[in-house]
């Protein structure tokens, strides 16, 4: 089978306390994959450990059938909105162009139809009328929003969201969807790192259900089943009760 | 006779302001950098880590340009080293480190050069410039701006969104160490005007004064850069009438500009924030 995000046997530890233990999985092209799990599971962990953030204790990654390294400027990474310095004085548009960075290498500068595209992907989040303001001006949904037009403008073939729907308006929200969707249409892979369980069934064709072991991977039906979501939140059964679900 | 006239008769003045000139663009545009990383108290502590690399030099007889930059890069790898393989967070291991280099250098530096040469290096002497000290400032002002210049691309994404800059495969660590060593050639550049001790403020002060002023980056890199050259100017002017100290004069100026931007900055001043909290709520009666 040809895949997008091969993982086999991924470990990932923090001085020796194990994070993510044995995992493996692979995204053929054109998935929208959504990696579910409870709070401290290494979501982010193991998106990080993917893009080569943190280092690994074992395993092999493969991306679009080339190691990481070779591929990483076709990777886009939208990072948690708490990760980002909103005071940093740099303007909306700047910070979409930043993601023709990869692209352009060492040495150049951004040209005329850099910014032309920069624009096109601004007004693909519609946020075209805001391109000279400031980021910290935005609200928490039109920031997302401009950072999803930056993972745009880099033309990638893999994106890695980290919960990009954390504290964001429903119109943010639907409009980020429906790109991702797009997107996904287009053949690209998307590996979103979400929380909330609910909405799992209408955003994603396929999940990655992850308690530090992957606990399921597949398509989203057959994975989001009460007795494969206890297993991955065993301990937290009392939250499970209050949403209604029954072992 | 005025300070113009005096500059145009005596050479030893003359060298005086372009070499403090050149210092206070370098220092601002360095300092936006270590503004926005948050590395305010690392800047402090490379400035002081250059002392024993500048007694080093002395004694070995080389420009102490070279020990200086030596001791700047070993103490921010130390530091570095330091706070990523324990749990001692980076302030403490700033503080650890710096604090031993510096004393090492004054040992060092008394041991064998006179207490003047120390009170120096530690506080400026800018009337003491000699021609080839304005030459290797000029030098390393050109490597300092035609790096940002350059690499500007680069230090922009790394201060903004170091996670970004690495998965794309930007040798982060490799920028920052790039950075550290700007950092310690600036503060060699400074060692005469303002001396190791005020280097820092002339780093983050005019730096954050224009981050008061400006949402953009570039901009922001030209104001803090002429923010430091009227500085310094206007420092060496009344050092030289009212016969002060200048590396302190010119501090204290840079910290004037701040304190006048900090009330009355349209975006970021507290006096205009106050004013537009009291109409909104004065539209609510």
């Amino acid at each position: 089978m040809i895949s997008s995000v091969a993982v086999e046997h991924l470990s990932v530890s923090y001085y020796g306390k194990e994070a993510v233990k044995d995992v493996s999985f692979a995204i053929a092209p054109g998935k929208l994959v959504g990696v579910i799990g409870p709070n401290g599971a290494g979501k982010s962990t193991l998106l990080k450990a993917v893009l080569g953030l943190i280092p690994k204790d074992n395993g092999q990654i493969v991306i679009l059938n080339k190691d990481r390294k070779d591929i990483r400027k076709k990777i886009a990474y939208v990072p948690q909105r708490s990760d980002i310095d909103w005071d940093f004085p740099i303007s909306v548009i700047d910070t979409v162009l930043i993601g023709s960075y990869p692209r352009l290498g060492m040495f150049k500068k951004p040209k005329k139809q850099d910014k032309e595209f920069a624009i096109h992907c601004l007004e693909k989040v519609q946020m075209q009328d805001f391109k000279n303001r400031q980021i910290g001006e935005l609200s928490g949904g039109q920031q997302q929003r401009v950072f999803i037009a930056r993972a745009l403008a880099q033309q990638a073939e893999v994106f890695f969201l980290d919960e990009p729907f954390v504290g964001i308006d429903i119109g943010s929200e639907e409009t980020i969807i429906r790109i991702l969707k797009e997107l996904e249409c287009q053949g690209k892979t998307i590996l979103v790192v979400h929380h909330d369980l609910s909405k799992a069934k209408d955003y994603f064709q396929q999940v990655l259900l992850l308690n530090q072991e992957l606990v399921e991977f597949g398509d989203v039906d057959d994975v989001m089943q009460p007795e494969t979501i206890i297993r991955a939140y065993q301990g937290q059964l009392s939250f499970l009760k209050e949403l209604g679900v029954k072992a | 006779m005025n300070f113009l006239e005096a500059i145009m008769h005596y050479e030893f003045l003359e060298k005086a302001l372009l070499t403090s000139v050149m210092v206070g663009i370098i220092c601002g545009v360095i300092g936006c950098f270590i503004v926005l990383r948050g590395m305010a108290l690392m800047g402090d502590a490379i400035s002081h880590a250059v002392l024993p690399g500048v007694a080093v030099s002395y004694f070995l007889g080389i420009n102490f340009f070279f020990g200086a930059v030596f001791t700047g890069v070993l103490t921010a790898i130390g530091i570095g080293y330091i706070s990523q393989n324990s749990r001692i967070k980076n302030d403490s291991s700033i503080g650890i480190v710096f604090s031993a280099a510096f004393a090492l250098g004054i040992i060092l530096i008394t041991l064998m050069k006179s207490s003047t040469d120390l009170y120096h290096i530690l506080f400026g002497n800018v009337l003491a410039v000699r021609s080839s000290d304005m030459w290797m400032t000029l030098i390393i002002g050109l490597i300092v701006l035609v790096s940002v210049y350059v690499f500007y691309k680069e230090l922009l994404v790394t201060s903004f969104d170091p996670t970004m800059a690495q998965a794309y495969g930007l040798p982060t660590k490799l920028i920052h160490y790039f950075l550290m060593t700007l950092l310690t050639m600036v503060t060699v550049a400074s060692l005469q005007t303002v001396g190791i001790i005020l280097v820092v403020a002339m780093l983050i002060t005019p730096a954050s004064t224009a981050y008061l002023l400006t949402n953009r980056l570039s901009t922001m890199i030209f104001l803090s850069a002429g923010f430091g050259t009227i500085a310094s100017v206007i420092g060496l002017y009344i050092s030289y009438k009212a016969n002060l100290a200048s590396g302190a004069t010119i501090v204290l100026v840079a910290a004037t500009m701040f304190v006048v931007t900090f009330i009355f900055s349209p975006k970021h001043g507290v006096l205009w924030k106050k004013i537009r909290t009291r109409r909104k709520r004065a539209s609510y009666s």
